[in-house]
């Protein structure tokens, strides 16, 4: 059989397309043909703006308070140290003139006076613990959590001198022989990592509520702020509440009636 | 050129010396070690990507994940089949791999890798009490 050059030509190019876009044509056929997906729960809860109203009526002793801190920390794998200069915290209980110093009075009526303040992470609005972080290991989320991602946390502790509520604690020993009872469930940290609280944020991902307000009896409401009908925004229409150090402008996402 | 035999020989003592452990070790290569499967997951049959996949980019599906599941809060992963796994390593991966030391180790000792991913993730779930 005889070829002309001419043809010869034209069906070492169409081989020659046909050889070259062979891998294109199977990279989208692989994009149509199920490629693997990430999503969320389909139980995920949802929000805005998540945010704790803490309605401190309700608790009138430490006793109040505990369940909510143990509930926490146990879930959580937050270390016992036994060293007050190693402690580790996400929610605690502090005074009212220590929560509150810029709102502190010379005369105080008994009761506040008395009264236990669970403390906790505010979620900021305006974190400046994200801003000083140099890693953004720490971060805030569009439903308004400030995580963190402990993978990147190389422990300078910027954010610990940044946070006005003293919110973070800096693993300065490994947590892991002072844990009393594991939560397999979640990991633990390891020395010279920041950690603080992080609103149940895994909880929140298979539709539960955070710990401390499952642990609370009614006396912590969690909820959406940006959502004008959630169960949240109508308590804090219904009471007078404060924040603390609102002066400075972070805009804390915790509440407190009192 | 009168010291030219003993630079040969300085040379060659130079050269028999710097390739010692090449000598010692000849022929004692390590065998590659196999991971052993657990009952788990053997009954599974495949794993959360082919068995080919999972071998060579396990780090960086594990990589994905974590930026998944930390940063934008996706959990779930849905493979090409339409199985949907929780992204988690404790909860997850070693939830089927409950043999941490046979599966995980073995090869990550032979190829002197050694990841930090156990500093705080917890290495097996089931076993320990």
């Amino acid at each position: 059989m005889e070829r002309s050059r001419r043809e010869f030509l034209k069906i070492a190019g169409i081989s020659a397309v046909g050889l070259g876009t062979a891998p294109a044509v199977k990279v989208f056929a692989a994009e149509v043909l199920g490629q693997p997906e990430m999503r969320l729960g389909k139980d995920a809860l949802m929000a805005k703006h998540w945010g704790l109203v803490i309605d401190t009526r309700k608790l009138k002793t430490s006793e109040d308070i505990k369940p909510m801190v143990q509930a926490c920390h146990k879930i959580h794998n937050v270390p016992e140290l036994g060293n007050k200069n190693h402690e580790i915290k996400w929610i605690w209980e502090e005074a009212y003139h220590n929560a509150f110093p810029t709102m502190e009075n010379k005369y105080l009526d008994e009761r506040v006076e008395n009264t236990p303040f669970p403390v906790l992470c505010n979620h900021c609005e305006n974190p400046p613990c994200v801003r000083v972080c140099p890693t953004k290991a720490t971060f805030k989320r569009e439903d308004g959590i400030v995580e963190m991602d402990f993978h990147r946390c190389i422990g300078c502790r910027f954010c610990m001198a940044a946070c006005p509520y003293g919110s973070r604690s800096f693993n300065f020993r490994d947590p892991r022989p002072f844990i009393a009872e594991t939560n397999k469930k979640f990991p633990t940290r390891m020395k010279g990592v920041v950690e603080k609280c992080n609103f149940c944020e895994e909880r929140l991902a298979v539709g539960q509520m955070p710990a401390c307000v499952e642990a609370s009896n009614g006396a912590l409401i969690f909820g959406d702020l940006e959502d004008p009908h959630s169960k949240i925004r109508e308590v804090l229409k219904e009471n007078f509440t404060i924040r603390r150090k609102q002066t400075l402008g972070t805009g804390p996402s915790v509440y407190y009636i009192v | 050129m009168n010291d030219k035999h003993k630079i040969i020989a300085g040379l060659i003592l130079f050269v028999a010396i710097v390739t010692v452990p090449i000598w010692l070790n000849m022929g004692k290569a390590a065998p590659v070690p196999e991971p052993v499967l657990s009952a788990q997951a053997k009954a599974a049959k495949e794993c959360v990507r082919e068995t080919a996949y999972m071998k060579v980019e396990h780090m960086q599906l594990l990589d994905e994940w974590r930026d998944a599941v930390v940063r934008e809060g996706k959990r779930v992963y849905v493979n090409s089949s339409g199985k949907e796994f929780n992204m988690s390593l404790s909860n997850t991966c070693l939830d089927c791999h409950s043999n941490k030391a046979e599966f995980c180790d073995r090869c990550h000792t032979y190829a002197s890798a050694d990841p930090y991913c156990w500093d705080c993730h917890i290495d097996n779930p089931k076993e320990k009490e």
